[in-house]
């Protein structure tokens, strides 16, 4: 048996962009165990319901997270619908489902950007940010901004986008297709990247549903759930397959999210072919009573929204589950065992959002 | 702007920020807004670092660990606030666990507001804080 000695990794450390502390203790420069300590971007977020309206604090929630900050505006807004029980206009559901595929999107290139970045290939993580870069774009011409986009509201969407709007960004998305196919030969045949992912992090299924993974890390352990088949929004009608894989490894989980690109380019394109015309929101009147539950897809995984009213403009709770938070218990499993060296690629691929996970 | 005598490295750390301001820092390294044009590279050990671009307020946790990087960092050196919670606490300025902006730890040149800052702004911003880096190795 070697020696052992405890690394600290983080809060501020060259891969992660947000803080996370593990205390790594080692035995050579095998990891026997990682032990996570979080609080550095704790704000106390929930706890501002207390001073805030339910429609205000639609624009803290959208703040949790500024990767998937539409998506966390939408989960409050179907739960608070659903307390209302209103059902809104089409056309917003169609909107919605259009704005959240976009959001993975440009998700899931940052990921595969900062993957590449984290074992060291540059070229490929400024080809990954330049394409984001065109579906901020879009977003910026339909919403009018680039991160935080503000078009939600409780009964409907706030912006509209147009036929030829919407035919441009399919035809952006087609072109962007193509190029994304050129990468992904790099992605997963070039043999470089291979030896830095294949078998490395194995996270067998018995361990991913102990553990509770969610998101792309459990599909990548060939567990089919994808809480979009739940149908909110306008998913329902739309026709996609949950994409898995059975190798349980880095590399399966690279894979699973470069897959679900296409997948949602196909939504998007589903989504715009089907868009009916029609109101963009419906009134809703009065003060929210009742409770609610309310479970989203977003890039990293399942979000669960509770939303508990009382009658008042004030809410008694809104509670948020992100997916990040359940994926620290998997990432501690596959963190055991692993080469020191594979630390950041292995943090990396659970697609940490740490904002989320502390709120 | 004045002339850059030296290549200045930069150095993010993301305070409380809500990771839209983080995402943006990036996005300037990256090839449409490119900071490298100006000789900025960016840096993870503060011991190589001019510039420190914080983002988000402070709380009490990383309370020490800003104080600890900013007095990592060798003279001179300049600090740039990223993004309104950096500024003043921004939308969570009313949060229980938020202090207030990063100027509650540590001095602050430059302020750059915004949420999120958009990285036209943020570029502006570094490039003004190159001008007082100028004017600090000067005295």
């Amino acid at each position: 048996m070697g020696k052992r000695s405890v690394v600290p990794f983080g809060p501020q450390h060259p891969v992660l962009p947000e803080p996370i502390h593990l205390d790594l203790v080692l035995e050579d420069e095998k990891v026997i165990e990682a032990i996570p300590s979080i609080g550095y971007i704790h704000r106390g977020l929930e706890k501002l319901i207390e001073k805030r309206d339910f429609n205000d604090y639609l624009y803290v929630i959208e703040r949790i997270c500024g990767i998937c900050s539409y998506m966390h505006g939408m989960g409050y807004c179907e739960a608070l619908e659903r307390i209302f029980d209103v059902e809104i206009p089409d056309r917003a559901k169609y909107l919605r489902t259009i704005w959240c595929e976009m959001s993975r999107v440009h998700s899931h290139l940052l990921w595969l950007g900062l993957l590449a970045d984290a074992f060291g290939f540059e070229a490929l993580f400024y080809q990954c940010w330049r394409m984001r870069e065109k579906v901020l774009d879009m977003f910026e011409a339909s919403t009018g901004g680039r991160v935080i986009f503000s078009v939600n509201k409780i009964g409907g969407v706030l912006k509209d986008m147009d036929k030829d709007m919407l035919a441009s960004f399919v035809k952006e998305f087609d072109a962007m297709e193509d190029e994304i196919k050129k990468l992904c030969d790099v992605f997963l045949t070039d043999y470089t990247v291979e030896s830095r992912l294949r078998k490395v992090g194995i996270l067998t299924k018995e361990d991913a549903v102990a553990t509770g993974a969610v998101g792309p890390m459990m599909r990548a352990s060939g567990i089919e759930i994808d809480t979009r088949k739940t149908g909110y929004a306008a998913y329902s009608n739309i026709d996609f397959k949950i994409i898995t894989s059975n190798d349980c490894d880095s590399y399966a989980r690279c894979e699973v999210r470069i897959k679900e690109l296409f997948q949602s380019f196909d939504i998007i394109r589903q989504a715009v072919a089907q868009i009916p015309d029609g109101d963009l929101s419906i009134a809703v009147k009065g003060n929210p009573n009742g409770e609610a539950f309310m479970r989203v897809e977003q890039p990293r995984g399942e979000a669960i929204y509770y939303v508990k009213a009382n009658g008042t403009k004030n809410l008694d709770r809104a509670r948020v589950r992100t997916p990040t938070f359940t994926n620290l218990t998997p990432l501690v499993k596959i963190l055991q065992g692993c080469d020191y060296a594979d630390v950041p690629i292995l943090i990396l691929t659970i697609d940490p959002c740490v904002s989320c996970t502390e709120r | 702007m004045a002339k850059i005598s030296k290549s200045p490295w930069l150095l993010h750390y993301d305070g409380s920020s809500c990771n839209g301001c983080d995402i943006e820092v990036l996005a300037c390294l990256t090839p449409v807004y490119d900071v490298e044009r100006f000789g900025i590279i960016n840096t993870g050990d503060p011991k190589h670092a001019d510039i420190l671009l914080i983002t988000g307020g402070i709380n009490t946790q990383n309370k020490q660990v800003v104080e600890q990087i900013y007095s990592q960092m060798p003279n001179p050196k300049v600090v740039v606030a990223v993004g309104i919670c950096a500024c003043n606490g921004g939308v969570f300025k009313d949060c229980y666990n938020i202090l207030g902006g990063a100027d509650k730890v540590i001095p602050v040149d430059v302020y750059v507001p915004g949420c999120a800052a958009r990285p036209e702004s943020i570029i502006d911003g570094v490039v003004k804080a190159l001008d007082i880096l100028e004017k600090k190795r000067e005295v």
